[in-house]
């Protein structure tokens, strides 16, 4: 029970700290803004080339938002050696892993979120017919990339060079959450029923679960540091 | 010990040459092309090799702490980005006369890249941390999810190579497999991993030798 | 309740700690001196068990600190350079997630109490941000009495804080060793650590060159002490 407190008190405090500053959330939704505009002007007025190419633009603007939200994770415990801290307190130290997971699903989700609606808006795409199945796939793909960041996240924040080292470390591990979730949603956004994409689904089920097993196994040789 | 490996994987080599060159037939469809499959496909098995020895080192590294089994994932690493880049290449050469193009999303190919650049990460990752205690538990975890997502990255890939393009022709599979071409690729496979042995030995004693200064 | 013997710690061929040996009873209070780069920090964080000994051993409350770092934590209190707090958060918020953390009772009563008893029950709900460095030292403090540590750790608990605030440290020290606390302090202020000390250790060139009870020992024999000793080395 203790351990589920203390994941809690975790994720509690990283959403008072983010409530409290809003350095984060503000700056990384208008960063999808800007995606948007980015993919429109990099793919060119054509619109059948853009939404041809939506499912993976889609994605694109997910890791890479990902990859600026999730590396900042541990950034709050740099400050007055809160890390130390988190190093001495007893117990199972995966359930901080965990409450820093939930943290930042609740992050990439609202991410995706929004980036959804913009695509929607902006690019004219109906993605709301489809939106429970899709609910699924990115709700899968999230986890994916979210549990390995946050353990990636960890660790490069005590090392030189980090925010290069991050997203170098992070991309190679995520080609199979990236090939998952574009096939997947690619069918769905053509209109195929969700046990199209079932071995997709189960992929991505199975990642995840691999992913996270390995993320509460290691964390506390990544948090001794 | 190492001065005998070495020796053994220089034998080992001449002798693949041999067979690769002299015994083994030349391939009807793709001529003599073919037989950079006997570069190729040991030093993709040795890569392997070199990937599980990380994993191994790195668990057994979070589990006793000793430098030892460090300096093993480490060398081995090194040692096996560098069998992975000539897998990469040897493909590549293998590929341009075969398909006409350099590079191809090939499944194996692809996957042999995604390999590349975990593994490339983790020298990087070893390359920034200066404390040796740090750097083997860092790496031991990088090397854990590297190994561990291998078979999820290769179905991955496969399954996304079966949407866009029906598999290709090429594969390290011969066809109908020629027995002289198993023995080719036999003779190869053993004297890549006496070479592996030989550079992984040599370079565990070079890290041994280094952490002492 | 602390026993050290021949603790050493190098990283890689620097040599930070020769050989550090010491025992401290229960109750007790050990003042750490030694000129900035000793090694009292690097000490301190050993017997926190934030580091590692390259050889040496370590018992703190009987048990193994080496071997079995998680079993002597629950015993410590640290309240060090960092003190331990997030910014952003008030003072209350701040104790509730560490006690929380620890798997205490983080009952608002008791969050209260602890405030009071640092004298930062008046800015509870004010976010640490607007604090002082003495107040967050205090925050700190307060941190440590909520845990019900049995063994302080101290870095530099009298910097930057003025002579009512050291005063203010000096009796909680008093208080905490008359209640059956141990404290382990380390500082560059002479003068603060002879108020409150049990024992008087000097550290220079990675050994203890002084291990000795404070009684009866006046501020200017340590002055001269002190000067003696670490000018010794180079």
């Amino acid at each position: 029970m203790t351990y589920a407190r203390r994941a809690w008190i975790i994720f509690h405090k990283d959403l008072l700290v983010e409530r409290r500053s809003k350095e984060q959330t503000n700056a990384l939704l208008f960063f999808c803004l800007l995606l948007l505009f980015l993919f429109q002007f990099a793919l060119g007025p054509d619109r059948d080339r853009l939404t041809a190419a939506l499912p993976g633009l889609l994605w694109l603007g997910f890791i890479l938002a990902g990859l600026l939200g999730l590396g900042r994770s541990f950034l709050a415990e740099r400050e007055n050696d809160c890390w130390e801290g988190l190093r001495l307190t007893p117990g199972d130290k995966s359930a901080i892993y965990l409450g820093k997971l939930a943290g930042n699903c609740v992050l990439m989700s609202a991410v995706e979120v929004v980036l959804v609606v913009l695509f929607g808006v902006f690019y004219n795409v109906d993605l709301w017919t489809p939106a429970a199945p899709l609910a699924v796939v990115l709700a899968l793909g999230t986890v994916g990339l979210a549990s390995v960041g946050t353990l990636f996240a960890a660790m490069t924040t005590q090392v030189r060079a980090r925010e290069l080292l991050f997203p170098v470390l992070l991309l190679p591990v995520q080609v199979p959450v990236l090939l998952a979730t574009v096939s997947a949603t690619q069918a769905l956004l053509l209109g195929q029923p969700l046990g199209d994409v079932a071995h997709w689904l189960k992929l991505l089920a199975g990642a995840d679960a691999v992913y996270l097993t390995i993320g509460l196994l290691t964390f506390e040789f990544v948090l001794e540091g | 010990m190492t001065r005998a490996l070495g020796w053994l994987a220089a034998l080992g080599l001449l002798a693949g040459l041999a067979v690769g060159f002299g015994y083994a037939p030349r391939e009807a469809v793709q001529g003599n092309v073919q037989r950079i499959m006997y570069l190729h496909v040991p030093s993709v098995l040795t890569a392997y090799l070199a990937f599980g020895l990380v994993l191994i080192g790195g668990i057994a590294y979070l589990a006793t702490r000793r430098p030892g089994w460090d300096r093993l994932a480490g060398s081995a690493a090194e040692i096996g980005v560098l069998f992975t880049g000539i897998t990469i290449v040897s493909g590549s050469i293998w590929g341009k006369p075969t398909w006409g193009t350099y590079w191809t999303w090939d499944a194996r190919l692809t996957s042999t890249a995604v390999l590349f650049c975990v593994y490339v990460g983790y020298l990087l990752l070893r390359s920034l941390i200066d404390d040796p205690e740090a750097r083997g538990r860092y790496a031991a975890v990088v090397g854990i999810l590297g190994a561990v997502n291998i078979p999820i990255v290769h179905f991955s890939v496969k399954w996304w190579r079966a949407l866009h393009q029906p598999s290709t022709i090429l594969g390290p599979e011969p066809s109908p497999i020629d027995p002289a071409i198993g023995l080719a690729l036999f003779v190869n496979w053993v004297a890549f991993t006496l070479l592996f042995a030989y550079f992984l030995s040599r370079r565990m004693e070079i890290a041994r030798l280094e952490e002492q200064t | 309740m602390i026993a050290a013997q021949d603790l050493r710690k190098a990283y890689g061929p620097t040599l930070v700690l020769d050989g550090v040996s010491f025992a401290l009873a229960q109750g007790q209070c050990l003042a750490l001196l030694g000129p900035n780069g000793a090694g009292k920090t690097t000490l301190l964080r050993l017997l926190a068990t934030l580091l590692r000994p390259t050889s040496g051993s370590l018992r703190v409350g009987g048990i193994d600190a080496v071997r079995e770092p998680d079993r002597v934590r629950p015993l410590l209190g640290v309240v060090a350079h960092g003190s331990y707090v997030y910014e952003d958060l008030t003072a209350r918020e701040n104790l509730r997630f560490w006690e929380t953390m620890r798997g205490g009772d983080a009952a608002p009563v008791r969050l209260a109490a602890a405030l009071a008893q640092v004298e930062l029950d008046a800015v509870a709900e004010e976010r640490v941000r607007t604090f002082s460095a003495g107040m967050k030292r205090r925050l700190g403090l307060a941190r440590v009495l909520l845990a019900q540590a049995r063994v302080l750790l101290l870095d530099e608990p009298f910097t930057g804080l003025d002579r009512r605030g050291q005063k203010w440290v000096n009796e909680f020290l008093l208080a905490f060793k008359a209640a059956g606390g141990t404290a382990v302090l380390a500082t560059h202020s002479l003068g603060g650590g002879l108020a409150v000390a049990d024992r008087i250790a000097i550290l220079g060139q990675g050994r203890l060159l002084l291990d000795r009870p404070a009684a009866g020992l006046s501020s200017e024999e340590l002055h001269r002490l002190y000067e003696s000793l670490t000018e010794a080395a180079p």
